[in-house]
Order: structure tokens, then C-alpha cells, then sequence
């Protein structure tokens, strides 16, 4: 799989604090360099905030993608509304897009706003709960490589995204007799996940963006662009606050309202409470929202405001807005979304080994190696811990001496005790 | 037990009156089965059989051990405790019987499931409990 998230090794220091904070344990230091393992990163863009020496980076489309295209299409993430101070009318976001260059915006949150009519109607009525949300790709590709279980339940449905792209396409086709693929369809991402997804879809056999860009990237001509816009004032809104709510964590699920959600953000918790539901533990749940990044996808690294600040913007521009604008404007019954067209791949990261008997031996080897480490997790062998480097020894990605302990037990040194050991 | 090669055992401590650390077994013990390749289906059985094992330990014995055994075959979990002993093994193999006190009830536990759970998830299940001293329960999951 190719990932968004990749090494500035310029700057990297090879400091492991990354290595530390991963969640997927999914980073080694190797030759003074961070090391991303692609099989267990899941584009979280966590490091990507961590990294004191801002090494890691998300890889996005450059801005003048737009010039290859004779009609463009933005689609703005509901968080892009949380990035701006005073704001109070989304359709100066959506009039700055235009004044930036874009010739049309579809919101995501019209889409979110389309897939909550349809969860509404849909969800409390089916067999497998609860129903796992797949609006975060990186929590979507967590399940693939840890929760197998999980995987059917995981909603069937194509994310708001892509429900939007489609929309946006088609309008695009139908305003401007041009062809599909002269239409540029691009979204505006928070994070480094769906800038991925963008280009390769978990569970999609085609992508149906021709790109993503970063919101940090877009957010400096934006905010001139929206100087314009607001002059303007031209109306552009399309989505009520059960669509924009999508930005924030418990968004989504506030729309069910007669069903039992529950709503998680970031990993480690996330990690909890699929646990929780894999032992057959959390019954009472008709729907789980799940989302990688702190408060949801304000907290995305490419967002450029506080998480809890944007948050609070959000709310404030939901005050205003009816729950739903479709029947409004549009008079147009909901839609059912089109659902993905492959199955989720379980993808396990974490197995020693295709050859049962091979993964056992190897399980041996690191349990042995696991009880002669010091415990310290100090991370000297390139490893997020004693556990992750007697994992790597007994796949043949390190050696025992890699360790600082053992090799000063190699070397007869065995009685040097480091300040963390020492009685006194 | 045989210690062969193609055989894998684990230990873990269940603390007793910890609510918090129930389930860490069975966590740890899906994370060893993953890391080796027995399939997600087995992993499920075995998760639940020792999630219940646990939360049994954790309320009725103020905890106890758990070992976890693969021999390429059969999953096989082994669980011993302390604690005060099942009075009526086969009544406690019937659902919806349960002696735990209101307070754990309150909790949301003691419903009676624990047991014919772990009895409807494994393919085998040996049980001997000796009042007063303690309980052993040996559950085996086939792959």
C-alpha cells in the first residue's frame, strides 16, 4: 500500500520520539533515520504531530494539479470550517474556494448530511451490531490489520467523500457538457489518511478523486480568496448541521438519535473499545463511531487550528443551521449511497510468520529474548520497546546485541547498573 | 505438557476486585494466537471463553492464573483460582444462573452468562470446583 505519511530524512534526527508515539508501533530508527514499516503504518499522521524536527510529512497534491484540469471541483472537509477565527457564515468558506480559483464547491458535509438520512433509516434495522463507521480511513485500515471480526461491520456504504465526489462529477458533466475526466474533483483533507484514500480507496476498485489537497496547503490563498468572497456574498450552503457536525467527534452519531452510539477519537481508545466489541463485550451498541485524531477530524495534522478551538467554531456555525438543508432547498427525498464494490482485506501486520509452525518458533524466540530485556523501553535499539524489539529479533529485522544490556553482557559489562537500576 | 517444537504456552495473572484489568488476558492472548496465525474465528471463540474466565476470577474469586496453550490443533486454555467454589457445577452451567452479590449486578455483570458462554465457545469443557478451595476450568478450542 503507498502511504501519505513519509521521512523528510534531512531533518529527521533520529530521536524516536515518533517511534514512541506511534500507535501501530509502525516506526524503527535504523541508521540514524526513522524508518516508516508500510505494512503497519496506518496514515494517522500522529508522528507527523509529534516530530519535534518536523521530519515526517504528508505527501499531498501540489495546488497546480488545478491547472490540469478546464473545470475544477473543491470539495471542503466540514472541518475546513473550524480553521478560521470570527467566521460566522460557511458560505464565505465556500465563496473563497471559488475567488481561489476552483469553478465549483461541493461540501462533504452535503454528503455526510445524505449518509445520516440514510444511517437513520437503515441502522437500527440490521442484524450485525453495531454498525462500525468508516468515515476515518485510518481507523478503517486499523480493523483491516488488527480486528478481522470487525470487518463486516464496518458500514457497507462508500464514505461522504466519495458519495460527494460522484455528486460533484456528475453535476460538473451535466453544468458543463464536458467529460468526466475533464473535470478535476478534489478534496480540501485534514489528514494524511484520506489524502491516501484519496488516490487508493479501501474497498473501492477505482478512486473517484483525481486528488487531495492539504488544508494547511490551501488555508493562506483561502483566507485572502474569502476577503472577496465575503464582499459577495453569494450563497453557496448546501449542508444543514447534521452534515456539518461530521467535523467534529460525536458528529456523525448525533444524527441517530434513536439509536445507542458510542463515539471514540484517537487510536489507543479506539483500540479499547474494538477490543471491547471483538469479546463480544460492548452488546448494547447499535452504532460505533470511531476516529484516529484527537476531538475527530479537526484534529487532523493538516488542519491548522487547535483541535479544541476548531471544535468550538464548528459548534458555534452549527447554532445557526437546521438539521438538515436538503428538504429546504432541494425538495429531494434522501438517496441510498452506493456501497463499496471490494471486500476489506484482512491484511494481519502483526503475524511472525505464513508458516505456523515457523510464527511459533519465532513467538519462542521472542518470548525467551522478551524475558532477558531490562524492561526499560528505552527505545537506544531502535524499537518503541523491550516487547517490539524481541518481536524484530525473532523476524530477522534486528539483532540481540542491538541492545545496550545485552551487549554490555557480551562484553563481560554485565554488572553496570544505569541510573534507572540503581539502588542508590 | 509436552514442550516440543509447534507448541506454545502463556501465562498471566489475573488480579482479583480489578475490574480494570480484566480483559488483559484475553487481549494479551489475542495478540500471541494473531502473531502466530491461527485464524480469526478460533481467536474469537478463545477471546470470549477467556474474557469470561477472567471477569468469573475477577468477581466470584479474588482472581487467580490463566494459561493459554497452542499445540497446532487445539487452543487450550487453562484457568485456576482460589476462591470459594462452585457449589452446583451443573446449576452454574445453566444460563441466567448466578450468584454474584447486587453490587457486581449493579455493574452490569452477573447475569448468569459467564459460564455457559465459555461452555458454548469451546469445544470441550472440564470443570472441578472443591468448596473452599477453588475452582479449575480447562476449556479447549479446536482450529
Amino acid at each position: 500500500m503507498t502511504h501519505s505519511v513519509t521521512l523528510d530524512s534531512e531533518k529527521c534526527k533520529g530521536c524516536t520520539v515518533c517511534v514512541r508515539q506511534c500507535p501501530t508501533e509502525a516506526i524503527r530508527v535504523r541508521g540514524g533515520r526513522a524508518l516508516i514499516m508500510p505494512g503497519r503504518c496506518i496514515d494517522c499522521g500522529r508522528c507527523i504531530l509529534d516530530c519535534p524536527h518536523h521530519a515526517k510529512q504528508a505527501v499531498c497534491d501540489p495546488l497546480e494539479r488545478m491547472k490540469d484540469y478546464p473545470y475544477t471541483v473543491a470539495l471542503p472537509a466540514p472541518s475546513l470550517y473550524g480553521q478560521f477565527r470570527n467566521l460566522d457564515d460557511i458560505n464565505i468558506v465556500l465563496g473563497g474556494l471559488i475567488e481561489m480559483g476552483f469553478d465549483a464547491v461541493y461540501e462533504v458535509a452535503r454528503a455526510a448530511e445524505e449518509m445520516s438520512a440514510h444511517a437513520l433509516r437503515k441502522y437500527g434495522l440490521v442484524a450485525n451490531a453495531p454498525i462500525i463507521s468508516t468515515a476515518c480511513p485510518a481507523c478503517v485500515r486499523l480493523i483491516c490489520q488488527r480486528f478481522s471480526r470487525l470487518i463486516p461491520h464496518l458500514a457497507p456504504e462508500i464514505a461522504p467523500v466519495e458519495l460527494a465526489a460522484l455528486a460533484a462529477r456528475a453535476e460538473a458533466v451535466r453544468k458543463t457538457g464536458l467529460k468526466p475526466n475533464e473535470i478535476g474533483v478534489f478534496f480540501i483533507t485534514p489528514c494524511p489518511a484520506k489524502m491516501t484514500s484519496a488516490h487508493f480507496p479501501l474497498g473501492l476498485s477505482e478512486p473517484v478523486l483525481d486528488g487531495a489537497f492539504s488544508m494547511a496547503d490551501v488555508y493562506l490563498k483561502l483566507l485572502s480568496a474569502m476577503k472577496l468572497a465575503a464582499k459577495k456574498g453569494t450563497a453557496f450552503q448546501t449542508a444543514g448541521l447534521s452534515g456539518v457536525g461530521w467535523a467534529v467527534t460525536g458528529g456523525e452519531s448525533a444524527s441517530l438519535k434513536q439509536l445507542r452510539t458510542i463515539a471514540v477519537d484517537e487510536i489507543p481508545n479506539v483500540i479499547d473499545v474494538l477490543e471491547a466489541i471483538e469479546d463480544g463485550n460492548l452488546t448494547e451498541v447499535d452504532f460505533v463511531e470511531i476516529s484516529a485524531c484527537t476531538q475527530g477530524c479537526v484534529g487532523g495534522c493538516l488542519t491548522v487550528e487547535n483541535p479544541y478551538v476548531s471544535k468550538m467554531r464548528v459548534r458555534n456555525l452549527m447554532k445557526s443551521l437546521p438539521d438538515s438543508l436538503r428538504s429546504r432547498l432541494r425538495h429531494e427525498e434522501p438517496g441510498t449511497p452506493p456501497t463499496r464494490d471490494l471486500p476489506l482485506e484482512y491484511a494481519p501486520a502483526d503475524i511472525l510468520d505464513d508458516d505456523m509452525a515457523k510464527a511459533i518458533e519465532k513467538r519462542r524466540v521472542m518470548e525467551a529474548l522478551l524475558a532477558r530485556l531490562p524492561g526499560l523501553n528505552c527505545s537506544s535499539c531502535g524499537a518503541p520497546s523491550c516487547r517490539a524489539f524481541a518481536e524484530d529479533v525473532a523476524r530477522g529485522l534486528a539483532q540481540e546485541t542491538d541492545c545496550v544490556f545485552l551487549m554490555r553482557e557480551n562484553m563481560g559489562e554485565g554488572d553496570y547498573l544505569p541510573p534507572p537500576f540503581r539502588r542508590s | 505438557m509436552s514442550q516440543g517444537s509447534g507448541f506454545i504456552t502463556e501465562r498471566y495473572i489475573v488480579n482479583g476486585d480489578d475490574f480494570h484489568a480484566a480483559g488483559s488476558a484475553s487481549s494479551a492472548m489475542k495478540k500471541l494466537l494473531r502473531s502466530i496465525g491461527v485464524p480469526p474465528e478460533a481467536i474469537r471463540r478463545a477471546a470470549i471463553c477467556m474474557y469470561e474466565g477472567e471477569i468469573n476470577m475477577v468477581i466470584h474469586a479474588c482472581g487467580g492464573e490463566a494459561e493459554v496453550s497452542f499445540d497446532g490443533e487445539y487452543i487450550t486454555i487453562h484457568l485456576a483460582d482460589k476462591g470459594p467454589g462452585i457449589e452446583n457445577p451443573q446449576l452454574a452451567l445453566k444460563e441466567g444462573y448466578s450468584t454474584a452479590t447486587d453490587e457486581i449486578r449493579e455493574l452490569g455483570f452477573g447475569a448468569g452468562m459467564g459460564l455457559p458462554n465459555m461452555k458454548r465457545n469451546s469445544d470441550e469443557l472440564e470443570m472441578e470446583s472443591v468448596l473452599g478451595e477453588g475452582t479449575t476450568i480447562v476449556m479447549k478450542i479446536k482450529v
